[in-house]
């Protein structure tokens, strides 16, 4: 056996090693957590205890008074609710009934001739949250503000309902060429695919399915966004994807939705 | 011959399998994404190539290289059968069972989520299981280097334990407790997620549990090359090792500090502390050392063997040397990446210059720098030099060798050297789309084409290398000889217990895991407000 013994003070290899790494790690250390972050110009601790606990990584908690509030109605609509995934067929009902105040401008059964979004076969939680938006105020439009003023919220998902039940319209696009912007996006503007939350490629709860949508009303739509004249897309996510659209491919996006390209 | 070459060979095939379809894959992720291509319109296509790539080359190709080359190791320098023959079976059994569990998820498209996992990104349970059966087979080799050890010292005690095999434990232990990030991050994060018992996942801590892994995996992978320079190197060019206690000391210091340095990949994440983030960046920076001893004594043993053929000067030596044996080329072309690479390293540990390449194609190349080019240009040279051995018969076309060396090295320089210059000019990297028409990023089309190019000398490099190995089994009967390992200028008569053992060297290991991780984890841990939903990939 040899007679060395390694775990013991006077083994030049334990004691150089574990005192090496020791006073590594110290030096270190004292860098990191007490001379670094008292070199930092904009530092304002209120101790050596304050200075470590902020390099070890404690939040630091700021005041739940001081936050700022938009000056425009954020939308509040909930989209979970479980009503509107899977209706009664007496919601659809009244839906049908409640309906007819909207055809004129929607048409009988959910598609517009007047370049009035058509409804039918739309997701139920887009129709919610819109009605939701108009009656909140956080979506402004004079001809729907006033209607959506006197629903309530069984109106509003039986509304849901029944266009979500009603079949879409059949696409009219022959298998014509996608464009660019909604099949791959503009990765370099930061502008996510149209197709990966407008169906397609995905969907993402709360966005609404596009195709055979009047292109004017898109076009309306995306011009609304990138000005801010509408903003109840709680995220921005459609505001920052529209400023940063082309004129050309609002047009072309519009075109192709609407299926007349 | 070995007595173990079926067992060493089975992991060797297992291993440049796999290899060759992962670099395969590789290739055509360059080219897709270069100007060359067109868009695929599905970027899913694209990650869920990534995921095989990574997820191969990562965790299934180094690992069977390390197993593989240990057992071949401890046979040889051992001089006895290996102990748990079984078990090694079982081991690369594992390993295969995993790596198919893995990829048929990740072939489906269920588990496109890259092989770093990424969550709060949540794939097919079946990829993460996979994953972990092929770390439970490598931890039956970490556990049976281990075991044969001890009984070779049972019988010899006193004696040196020989380089090649106190190297190979060493690369063992090291990744006995790396895994263990890794592992942790699964078992107790992703797959109660992926298995639904759980919808949040603590993304911060998963990446903190990740980096534990993550980079001293790196180490891991290069333990083997390391052995080949101090063991093969020095021997095949007809030339002596110039230190064998300096390989030792580079070995150990591998083990203490490959480990407490990881947290300098989360140096962009809010979830640390820059406290702990600098601390790691000075250990980043100790981790240069061993490597800096090492390509002292290689040079060094270099010049020895230049020397004994008559090389004189104080540079004309270079000229001496034996530039037609391919082991002498490769070490070069190895040491040369290394340099390259480590000298991106140094910049990736800083913690002001990170933040001008994080995230950039900068890290892409230089990973692949020093694992595809220094690294595994050395994992082809083991295969040579242990092919022989393997199947006794003659590896004889040194032509053939040499020139798939150099289509190596050049594909290699030709593919990351204009990743980190586009990674300079701020091309992220994990996209698999770039819009090269648009002018803020069109200057980067060039040097994007010249990287994929890159990508198919690598493919055609792979190609030679197989046809080489092939041939080897199929050419003439020849007597090998006993496999040698280098012999040092001074051969150790006796060693100091601190470097014939590793039990210093783990304790310090495991004690800087704890004064560097501990804290980072346990915040985490300990905090109720830190998880998020996860977003299931691959679930329509």
């Amino acid at each position: 056996m040899n007679p060395e013994r390694l775990l013991s003070l006077t083994n030049r290899w334990f004691s150089t090693s574990v005192g090496l790494t020791l006073v590594i790690f110290l030096s270190s250390a004292i860098c990191g957590f007490l001379l670094l972050p008292y070199a930092d110009a904009d530092s304002r601790f209120s101790g050596i205890w304050d200075a470590i606990c902020n390099a070890a990584g404690f939040p630091v908690k700021s005041s739940a008074t001081d936050i700022i509030q938009p000056e425009f109605k954020i939308s509040g609509a909930t989209l979970g609710l479980a009503e509107l995934t899977s209706p009664s067929p007496q919601s659809i009902g009244r839906g049908a009934t409640l309906a007819q105040q909207c055809a004129i401008c929607h048409g009988p059964e959910g598609v517009s001739r007047a370049d009035a979004p058509n409804l039918a076969g739309q997701y139920a939680q887009v129709i919610y949250k819109q009605l939701h938006d108009f009656r909140s105020g956080a979506r402004t439009n004079a001809t729907m503000g006033p209607f959506a003023a006197h629903m309530n919220d069984r109106d509003m998902i039986d509304l849901a309902a029944y266009y979500a039940y009603l079949p879409r319209i059949p696409s009219s696009r022959d298998s014509a060429e996608v464009p660019l912007i909604v099949a791959s996006g503009a990765p370099t503007r930061g502008i996510a695919p149209c197709g990966s939350c407008h169906g397609t490629i995905e969907r993402k709860i709360g966005s609404p399915w596009l195709n055979g949508q009047p292109a004017a009303y898109i076009e309306a739509q995306l011009r609304y966004f990138a000005s801010g004249a509408r903003r109840n897309d709680t995220n921005q996510q459609m505001r920052n994807i529209a400023r940063a659209l082309t004129d050309d491919e609002i047009k072309a996006v519009a075109s192709y939705y609407a299926g007349t390209q | 011959m070995l007595n173990s070459r079926r067992l060493v060979l089975a992991h060797f095939w297992m291993a440049f399998g796999g290899f060759g379809l992962a670099l395969l894959l590789g290739a055509w992720q360059m080219f897709i994404r270069s100007p060359l291509a067109g868009w695929i319109g599905n970027p899913e296509w694209y990650y869920r190539s990534v995921t095989a790539h990574g997820t191969i080359m990562g965790y299934v190709f180094p690992t069977l290289i390390a197993m593989g080359f240990g057992y071949a190791i401890t046979e040889t320098s051992l001089k006895a059968p290996i102990a748990g023959v079984r078990w090694a079976w079982a081991g690369i059994a594992l390993i295969l069972i995993g790596s198919i569990m893995a990829m048929i998820p990740v072939s489906a498209g269920l588990a496109s989520v890259l092989y770093t996992f990424y969550p709060p990104m949540i794939g097919n349970p079946f990829y993460y299981i996979g994953v972990v059966l092929v770390v439970v087979g490598s931890w039956i080799w970490v556990a049976l280097m281990s075991i044969n050890l001890i009984r070779w010292k049972r019988a010899n005690s006193g004696k040196p334990v020989p380089l090649a095999m106190y190297a190979n434990v060493a690369g063992s232990y090291l990744w006995g407790w790396t895994a263990v990030g890794a592992a942790l991050e699964l078992i107790l994060q992703i797959i109660p997620v992926a298995v639904g018992l759980r919808s949040t996942i603590d993304a911060g801590l998963a990446r903190i549990f990740f980096s534990w892994t993550l980079h001293a995996i790196v180490y891991f992978w290069l333990i083997p090359t390391y052995i080949a320079y101090y063991t093969i190197v020095p021997r095949a060019i007809g030339g002596k090792l110039y230190s064998d206690s300096m390989a030792r000391i580079s070995f150990v210091l591998f083990l203490v500090v490959a480990m407490p340095i990881g947290i300098h990949h989360t140096f962009a994440d809010p979830m640390v502390g820059a406290g702990f983030k600098f601390v790691h960046s000075v250990f980043t920076a100790i981790v240069a050392l061993p490597t800096l001893l090492t390509v002292f004594t290689i040079c060094a043993s270099v010049e020895i063997a230049s020397r004994l053929r008559g090389g004189r000067g104080p540079f004309g030596w270079l000229v001496a040397l034996p530039w037609n044996n391919p082991t002498m080329l490769a070490v070069t072309f190895s040491f040369i990446m290394l340099g390259f690479g480590g000298a991106g390293g140094l910049i990736n540990m800083s913690y002001q210059l990170d933040a001008s390449i994080h995230n950039t194609q900068w890290i892409t190349g230089h990973f692949h720098l020093i694992f595809g080019g220094a690294i595994v240009i050395m994992y082809f040279v083991i295969a040579y030099d242990l092919w022989p051995h393997l199947t006794g018969r003659n590896l004889a076309n040194l032509s053939l060798m040499r020139l798939q060396l150099w289509l190596w090295f050049i594909g290699m320089i030709v593919t990351t050297f204009p990743w980190h210059y586009v990674g300079i000019l701020g091309m992220p990297r994990r996209m698999a789309y770039y819009d090269y028409t648009h002018p803020a990023i069109a200057d980067q089309a060039l040097p994007v084409i010249l990287s994929a190019t890159g990508g198919l000398i690598l493919v055609v490099s792979a190609a030679l290398f197989f046809v080489i190995l092939i041939r080897g089994h199929l050419s003439e009967k020849a007597d090998p000889g006993e496999y040698r390992f280098s012999v040092a200028v001074h051969p150790p008569q006796r060693v100091p217990v601190a470097l014939n053992s590793h039990g210093l060297w783990v304790g310090l290991m495991i004690a800087l895991t704890a004064t560097n991780y501990g804290f980072p984890i346990l915040q985490l841990a300990v905090r109720s407000d830190t998880s998020v939903p996860a977003v299931y990939v691959g679930v329509k």
